[in-house]
């Protein structure tokens, strides 16, 4: 297991690695205007200059990359040009609002697609299979702006204009101050997002599912005479877990390095929407810090993936 | 009356294909602590035929009545089976490595089985009591070794735990299919020493469906021998081996390895389809003594005058024993 773990933590840190390298040689490579457009439209040529040369951006590529590689091993991820803020801070301030859009649109999709897949799987080629699968294929291919769009034009519009002013347009309300506004203002996105996710998990359970009640010890629980509601949950469930577990930390590792479409429809100042703000300004060191986090979130997700399929199944071990 | 008592069971699956008739009326009766082998080859509709008295096949079409201990099998409601498996009806089943939940240790799945019937026995109690078991199955060290999972045990080892299990409630009627086929000829004899002792000393009765007739001659005490989903013959352990009346039973004996011969004799061709069956006799294409009378199905009638030895077959009854030698 320590060994596990050590090789595992190399691995993650050498693909960090490679990653900034990535997009630092990405940033290079692509025409640059950030000192321009700090200068302003009036901006002379010294100021430019000067902008330049305060930001780093005279240094050679390889002594910015090594100035930056030096910072980030002492846990400083720089600065953003515009500002000057903190890196680090700057994603503090955002990490909040994604893990609170990605936690909970996990419950929900969780919720949904394990119990849907169930159902499919237990009665299949049924009425309520064919419905759900429908209607898991159909959120499926639904684009997911659109369906942010959708539910933001019936349940805040619509409503709002009725009188029903259930759901704000958008925006974020800190869990500090209280759980009321914070989740009044995450129940669409976590809808939003949670219905897209949910058609995989919807097929991935029923699959693992079907799969699953057709082994030989799920024979042997039935012959036991233990109540079917048992056999399906303690003893099926419990082994067709295993894929949608893998797939879940997968997933939720994504989404905590932000979830660009949902929280842009919603106006959630997430990690999602930081970046692309940070794309379009050509902002490096936020860039690279998000990116680099983003990472870091991926690989810590398949670590912890891998450790839970070991808990999960005594046949695994880690090494 | 037979503790188990099968009449003319019909077991039918409607498949994209057609209707696949897996049990064509199957017979059969089961005597408390008595082993009654249902011997065919794979298709023959053995397992099915065991798996639908106790309520595990799914989507079938079933007609015919089978009474254990007075209820009817066939129409009674899930609940009743369910009630009755495990506790009155053991199973063991063909592979022990898959047979066992991966995923749980040995002794929290036959703690289960116990307390499934009864939750008045407590965890503590159920639990000495699978340690118990996994002695009387002859697994060493059985309190540290009720805590390890499946996997931790070999082939012959887990086919001990699942008859462990399948024990564990001392049932009426133990339904072993083909308990020892996956395992080694060494291990095999092991494992059906294990439930011999454990039929003596719990009076269980078993239905052993294998198509090894070297575990019948060990085990039976009455043999039903099954082709293409029909009785083609019944008999008494030794009728079967030295007074066998049917082609297919002499088939099926001239394929054993013997010590004399140096070559096997298989039965030529393959089982008809359960889909389209021939009319008559469903193992005459494969049969050296067919005749004209073998379009029309041969019914199942008594050899050489006992009702405890029954053949369908259309050629002569009464001269079982010249064809035998």
């Amino acid at each position: 297991m320590a060994m596990f773990l050590i090789r595992r933590i190399g691995h993650g840190i050498l693909v960090l690695w490679l990653i900034s390298v990535a997009v630092f040689a990405l940033f290079f490579v692509a025409p640059s205007n950030v000192a321009q457009t700090l200068a302003g439209r009036q901006g002379t040529p010294e100021t430019i200059a000067l902008i330049k040369h305060r930001l780093g951006l005279d240094l050679p590529v390889w002594q910015q990359y090594l100035h930056f590689l030096g910072n980030a091993v002492k846990g400083n991820l720089g600065y953003d040009y515009y500002h000057q803020v903190p890196v680090t801070h700057i994603i503090g301030q955002a990490l909040p609002i994604t893990v609170s859009l990605a936690l909970g649109a996990a419950v929900l999709w969780l919720a949904l697609g394990v119990f849907n897949g169930v159902i499919s799987a237990t009665h299949p080629r049924s009425l309520a299979d064919r419905g759900l699968t429908l209607f898991a294929l159909f959120f499926y291919s639904f684009p997911s702006f659109l369906l942010g769009l959708l539910l933001l034009y019936f349940l805040y519009f619509r409503l709002t204009l009725s009188g029903f002013g259930w759901f704000p347009a958008g925006g974020y309300a800190p869990l500090a101050g209280g759980i009321g506004p914070w989740f009044q203002h995450l129940l669409l996105p976590w809808v939003a997002l949670a219905l897209l996710l949910a058609a995989t998990y919807t097929r991935l359970t029923r699959g693992s599912m079907l799969d699953v009640l057709g082994e030989d010890y799920i024979r042997t629980a039935r012959s036991k005479g233990i109540r079917e509601s048992r056999v399906v949950v303690v003893h099926g469930l419990r082994s067709a877990l295993t894929p949608v577990v893998t797939q879940f930390g997968i997933d939720l590792g994504q989404l905590i390095g932000g979830v660009v479409v949902t929280e842009t429809v919603f106006s959630l100042p997430g990690l999602g929407q930081t970046a692309v703000t940070a794309i379009n300004q050509q902002d490096l060191p936020v860039i690279i810090g998000i990116v680099l986090f983003a990472s870091a979130a991926v690989v810590v997700a398949n670590i912890l993936v891998d450790i839970g399929y070991a808990v999960l199944d005594p046949r695994v071990r880690l090494h | 009356m037979a503790l188990l008592q099968v009449r003319d069971l019909k077991v039918s699956f409607d498949t994209p294909d057609g209707t696949v008739r897996a049990v064509r009326g199957l017979s059969f009766d089961v005597e408390a602590g008595q082993t009654l082998a249902v011997v065919g080859e794979s298709g023959s509709g053995k397992s099915v035929a065991t798996q639908t008295i106790t309520g595990l096949t799914r989507g079938a079409k079933v007609s015919g009545t089978a009474y254990f201990d007075g209820t009817d099998l066939i129409t009674a409601d899930q609940a009743t089976l369910r009630r009755l498996r495990g506790a009155q009806i053991g199973m063991i089943f063909q592979d022990p490595l898959s047979s066992l939940h991966p995923q749980y240790r040995i002794g929290w799945q036959i703690v289960e089985m116990i307390r499934a019937h009864d939750l008045t026995i407590s965890k503590q109690a159920a639990r000495k009591r699978a340690a118990e078991l996994l002695t009387l199955v002859g697994i060493p060290r059985a309190a540290e070794r009720i805590d390890d999972y499946p996997h931790q045990f070999s082939g012959g080892m887990r086919q001990r735990v699942m008859i462990a299990m399948a024990m564990a409630l001392d049932p009426a009627l133990l339904i072993a299919d083909e308990p020892t086929t996956a395992l080694d000829v060494t291990v095999q004899a092991q494992v059906l020493n294990v439930m011999r002792r454990l039929q003596e000393q719990f009076g269980t009765a078993i239905i052993l469906i294998t198509h090894d007739l070297g575990v019948v001659a060990e085990m039976a005490d009455e043999v039903v021998v099954m082709y293409a989903g029909a009785v083609m013959e019944r008999a008494p352990r030794r009728d079967i081996f030295y007074r066998n009346h049917h082609p297919y039973t002499q088939g099926l004996l001239a394929s054993l390895p013997a010590r004399s011969e140096d070559r096997l004799t298989p039965i030529p061709g393959t089982p008809p389809s359960l889909i389209s069956l021939p009319k008559g006799c469903p193992f005459a294409a494969r049969c050296s003594h067919v005749f004209d009378k073998c379009s029309e199905p041969p019914p199942l009638t008594d050899v050489g005058g006992d009702p405890r030895h029954q053949s369908a077959c259309w050629l002569p009854h009464d001269v079982n024993e010249a064809v035998a030698s």
